[in-house]
């Protein structure tokens, strides 16, 4: 191939999935020149999966990602069909907030965007190459030829890199929606020395509405009134389609029963490690054979069309067995396919080989995130694009890295879990993988990360100050309603006795009143004639901070006490090997996972307390130079 | 657990007998913790104390005095560790030296790990380089040694017991866990009614453990033995050759011990709680009389028993009396006196009792046997293996730590506060008991949930 000297960027991103338009537009922000690439500009933030974002966990990143300054909790908001505010009931910690979008606009908003942002080029065209110069990434060259000069890439290749797709016994080279495979980049990541594997995920049919019989399906209508994503949007937000829910039945599983000997899973063609979190129908229909059922969600994938996505029902099997069995359910007897469902394999790297900064530690300048760092949905790959952006661009300003603690967000948590732990399936992020749920829910993101946010740029200086004003309202409402005293009268103590809590005798404050599990801020009202007109986002912190407040403490403590090795950072460069008194495992563990901090250490399976004792020695000693103290 | 500076405490002296027992508290809170524990006679507290300086006084729990104590202060940067650290000597035997430390975690401390002294002393600059390479080598050391343990005890009762708990628990979480993260999934909701059943259920059995080790003396405080025969043949004697030390009154003339005497020793694996029983024969001294009528008490709650009969006289009627009362019981006979000749040949006993063991308790030659034969004997009779039993206090802490959580739990559940918090509490139940197991927690439960739950995105 003929190649020539093409434009110079400080950093190059490639992919521009969920993951690639985060890294692009926060590098681009932070004022590093920049290029995003992408195999098809049509692809760009492409929902090839579910048309839908959020969800419980996802819903929280989506927040952070906001509340750092991204930019998918505004485009979720701006291009949203339904919204509905998962778990209720269940206490704030598992609030989640999940929409369905329109898949083609969310596209089109995120590719205006892009295309409106200073710093930022973007263009079509497929990276083959990364080349170095004394082991740092100095270049990357496309298909045509062009070699663009930059100090850093982020790899945000998706399905992408080296895709395979697999419908029963056919198979062939692909990217996702019929876009192609980056086919030759494996080759020189390989070459680098980075450790790629095969992970696989798979997505279900995309159906006509015409040919399904609605009548049959239960209805799952939108919340009103609509919380939306970003702590920017103002506007109040509609609904514009209902979802429906269809359950499979044993005439379905029977099908597939028949014909699982045709699965390529089963059969053994697929090599790719599929997702624990997201198994296909196959799969739950083997693996939990005695369910008689399996829920179905109807989901329409956009206002100008009439596909419909069937969640729930992702398959590897022949296109003439997904049409026999999707038949089966109630209401789908005439159903017409559009898109087959199918499996598709793809290459990853092992996430032990990146750092906190997401940087591969094997080359420098080189960054990962979203499914190439082994995760798997549009939240987890955003989350990671953001700070893969923030800390190239970082880098090339010769700035540290921004590395975010378990402790402050799910954002922490996902990284701290890649890099710490990896993984050995696609890693999709649940509310049970933080130790800190009660401290990062989804309605204080603000409060966790906007200042972080606008230390690092990413967030505008009236944006920060109407965040400032929001805190104060908060703090002085909670400081008013526990000083305030309200009298027993019968009417509030009807309404006491009615929630089935004790009745008052004497004055009470208003905040112990609060801290009752049955009754809410809200149901005081005729109580508190004092009471400010406050936004509900403020009125609802302030009685999540009142009624959580001892569980708030316990987990605060427990970040403190964490904090301190997490405070206790580790050199790069630690031979651990070296290290009197570390049993062979740990030294092993530890020099592979090159742990940032003590407390990331203590992380790591197969390091004991004990292993963690001598390493505190050995730091300390280090730190005090080696000096005896005779 | 992982360093920090917190206050830690461990018996400084080696476990069994011995005359004294040292308890080390050392940490920021170090004089505080035995001042909570320690009454000064004096009556000047110890956080009035200087440096280098000794009181005496009692110690206490919850239960009350237990025991006269020295209390040695030393104030940080001198002292061992470069903290602050209190040394409580305690009179010696496993029983009051586990009560003292006991009382200590009771009250702030925290279980020192392997070294943990040591470690803080060189993390203080009280220590040189080499000094600190040997400790590294030593925590090194003793981390493999509890790993192996660890892996040792997976096979035993109590850590299934343990697993079982934890299981439940997990399963619980896990369960709580895929209703949180899969809303949407067609899944059986968790009602607070069976969900405080299955915490109560879970509770009663970290209780039974925690009950186990108050009332279980067998294994931590010793198996109850009881040394009998006629007077004077030389029960006093071999209870002092047992705890090395002079604790009975011992006089040629008969009857001259008229106290239960006391001594927590260590007979190789075994750990025994020492009666030296009055002589047991009727008598006209009412004194004698109530020492002779407690220990005949005492024998017939006794783990093990130690018949002495004094080889260098005959045998009379009196001594194949007793035997004759002991069918059935795990029962040892003492010949003493070794070093006198014999009067009379050991098939005499035929029938009478199954285990015999020659000693001399005045010269101490025969001991070693007599530790074998206590040994065989309990692994035979005696001790129940099938219960699960905490052994040490790091468990019981574990325990404990569980219990309180789920109490916790229960109580939040009851008052209708979401299941959001009352996870929280739940994950705190289940980190240490997770922790003596070696696993982790929200890595098991999202296991757990992927194992169990049909889930899809």
């Amino acid at each position: 191939m003929e190649t020539y000297e093409a434009q110079s960027y400080d950093i190059a991103v490639i992919g521009a999935g969920h993951a690639g338009v985060e890294a692009a537009l926060a590098a681009a922000r932070l004022g590093a020149r920049t290029v995003l690439f992408t195999i098809s500009l049509d692809g760009l933030a492409n929902m090839p999966c579910n048309p839908s974002i959020g969800g419980t966990a996802k819903g929280h990143l989506v927040r952070e990602i906001d509340a750092l300054g991204g930019q998918m909790g505004k485009a979720a908001d701006a291009t949203f069909i339904q919204s509905r505010m998962l778990n209720r009931g269940k206490g704030p910690a598992v609030h989640s907030l999940r929409v369905q979008a329109d898949r083609q606009r969310y596209h089109m908003y995120m590719k205006h965007v892009v295309e409106l942002q200073e710093n930022l080029d973007l263009k079509q065209a497929e990276i083959v190459e990364i080349r170095t110069r004394d082991g740092r990434v100095s270049a990357v060259v496309t298909h045509l030829g062009a070699i663009h000069p930059v100090k850093a890439a982020i790899l945000c290749t998706g399905t992408f890199l080296r895709g395979r797709i697999f419908v029963g016994d056919v198979s062939y080279e692909s990217g996702p929606d019929g876009l192609h495979a980056s086919t030759r980049l494996s080759a020189s990541l390989e070459a680098l020395g980075l450790p790629l594997r095969r992970f696989k995920t798979g997505t279900p049919a995309r159906v006509h509405r015409a040919s399904i019989d609605f009548s049959q399906l239960e209805p799952q209508p939108g919340d009103d009134p609509i919380t939306p994503f970003s702590f920017e949007t103002e506007t109040p937000l509609h609904n514009q389609a209902i979802c429906h829910i269809a359950y499979t039945n044993e005439q379905t599983h029977e099908v597939i029963r028949q014909n699982i000997h045709r699965s390529p899973l089963y059969g053994g063609k697929i090599e790719g490690i599929g997702p624990r979190y997201c198994p296909s129908i196959e799969d739950k229909v083997v693996r939990f054979a005695d369910k008689p059922r399996h829920q179905i969600f109807v989901e329409p994938m956009g206002l100008d069309t009439e596909e419909i996505y069937l969640q729930g029902m992702s398959s590897s099997l022949p296109e003439d067995v997904q049409i026999a069995f999707y038949r089966t359910i109630r209401g789908f007897s005439q159903v017409k396919v559009m898109r087959s469902a199918y499996a598709i394999e793809y290459d990853t790297v092992d996430p032990l080989a990146l750092k906190p900064s997401l940087e591969c530690k094997a080359v420098p300048g080189l960054y990962g995130a979203g499914q190439f760092n082994g995760t798997s949905g549009y939240e987890e790959a955003a989350a990671q694009g953001l700070m893969a952006g923030i800390n190239a661009a970082r880098a090339c300003q010769g700035k540290d890295p921004v590395v975010l603690a378990r402790s402050s967000s799910y954002i922490g948590t996902l990284i701290d879990d890649l890099v710490t732990k990896g993984c050995s399936d696609p890693y999709r992020m649940m509310t049970s993988r933080s130790e800190y749920r009660l401290l990062l829910r989804q309605d204080n993101a603000d409060a966790r990360l906007a200042p972080l946010g606008y230390e690092i740029g990413l967030i505008s200086q009236e944006r920060y100050q109407k965040f400032l004003h929001k805190q104060q309202l908060i703090q002085q409402e909670v400081a008013r309603v526990e000083r305030t005293v309200v009298p027993p009268s019968p009417a509030l103590n009807e309404l006491l006795v009615s929630r089935e809590t004790s009745a008052i005798a004497t004055g009470f404050r208003l905040g112990e009143l609060i801290r009752r599990p049955q009754i809410s801020y809200l149901d005081l009202a005729p109580f508190d004639p004092q009471r400010p007109d406050l936004p509900a986002a403020v009125t609802e912190e302030v009685e999540i901070l009142l009624k959580y407040e001892g569980y708030i403490k316990k987990q605060q403590l427990e970040v403190e006490q964490m904090q301190r090795l997490e405070s206790k950072l580790l050199p790069e460069d630690a031979d651990y090997a070296a290290i009197t008194g570390l049993r062979l495992e740990a030294a092993e563990k530890l020099g592979r996972v090159r742990p940032r901090s003590v407390g990331q250490a203590s992380r790591i399976s197969g390091v004991s307390p004990a292993d963690i004792s001598v390493l505190m020695i050995w730091l300390e000693r280090r730190e005090q130079g080696g000096q005896d103290h005779d | 657990m992982l360093w920090q500076p917190s206050t830690i405490a461990a018996v400084a002296t080696p476990l069994g007998a011995g005359g004294l027992g040292v308890i080390r508290i050392s940490g920021p809170q170090a004089i505080q913790t035995a001042q909570a524990i320690f009454s000064p006679a004096g009556g000047r507290a110890l956080s009035q104390s200087p440096g280098y300086t000794a009181h005496y006084g009692r110690l206490h729990d919850a239960d009350g005095d237990f025991d006269e104590a020295v209390a040695t202060v030393f104030r940080a940067p001198r002292s061992y560790t470069g903290e602050d650290v209190v040394e409580l000597s305690c009179h010696g035997g496993l029983y009051l030296v586990q009560r003292t430390l006991r009382a200590a975690l009771d009250h702030g401390a925290q279980l020192a790990g392997p070294g943990e002294f040591t470690k803080r002393a060189y993390l203080n600059g009280k220590m040189s380089l080499a000094q600190a390479e040997s400790v590294m080598d030593l925590i090194g050391a003793a981390g493999q040694q509890a790993a192996r343990a660890a892996l040792a005890g997976r096979d035993g009762v109590l850590s299934r017991r343990i697993d079982q708990i934890a299981d439940t628990l997990v399963d619980l979480a896990a369960h709580l866990a895929a209703w949180n993260d899969y809303p949407d999934e067609d899944m059986e909701s968790v009602e607070p009614g069976p969900l405080a059943a299955c915490l109560r259920e879970s509770l009663s059995a970290c209780q039974a453990l925690l009950d186990g080790y108050d009332a279980g003396r067998i294994l931590r405080e010793g198996v109850d033995t009881a040394i009998i025969g006629r007077p004077n043949v030389g029960k006093s004697t071999l209870m002092n050759l047992l705890a090395g030390t002079q604790k009975s009154i011992v006089t040629d003339i008969p009857g001259t011990t008229r106290d239960i005497v006391e001594e927590t020793v260590r007979a190789g694996e075994v750990t025994l709680r020492l009666a030296d029983t009055a002589g047991i024969r009727d008598t006209d001294d009412p004194v004698e009389q109530a020492g002779v009528d407690l220990a005949r008490k005492r024998l017939a709650s006794a783990q093990l028993i130690l018949v002495v009969l004094d080889r260098s006289e005959p045998l009379g009627q009196e001594d194949l009396a007793l035997l004759s009362g002991l069918q059935g019981r795990p029962a040892i006979a003492v010949l003493n006196k070794s070093d006198l000749p014999p009067q009379w040949e050991e098939s005499s006993l035929h029938g009478l009792v199954s285990r015999t063991v020659e000693i001399s308790a005045r010269t101490g030659e025969g001991a070693q046997s007599l530790v074998d034969a206590i040994a065989q004997l309990l692994h035979l009779s005696g001790i129940d293996p099938a219960a699960p039993l905490l052994a040490n206090e790091r468990q019981r802490a574990c325990l404990q730590s569980s219990a309180a959580a789920l109490e916790e739990a229960l109580q939040a559940v009851d008052a209708g506060v979401t299941l959001d918090a009352v996870t929280v509490c739940l994950d705190e139940a289940i980190r240490p008991l997770l922790e003596l197991t070696g696993r982790k927690v929200s890595d098991t439960v999202v296991d757990a949930v992927f194992a169990q739950f049909c889930v899809g995105k």
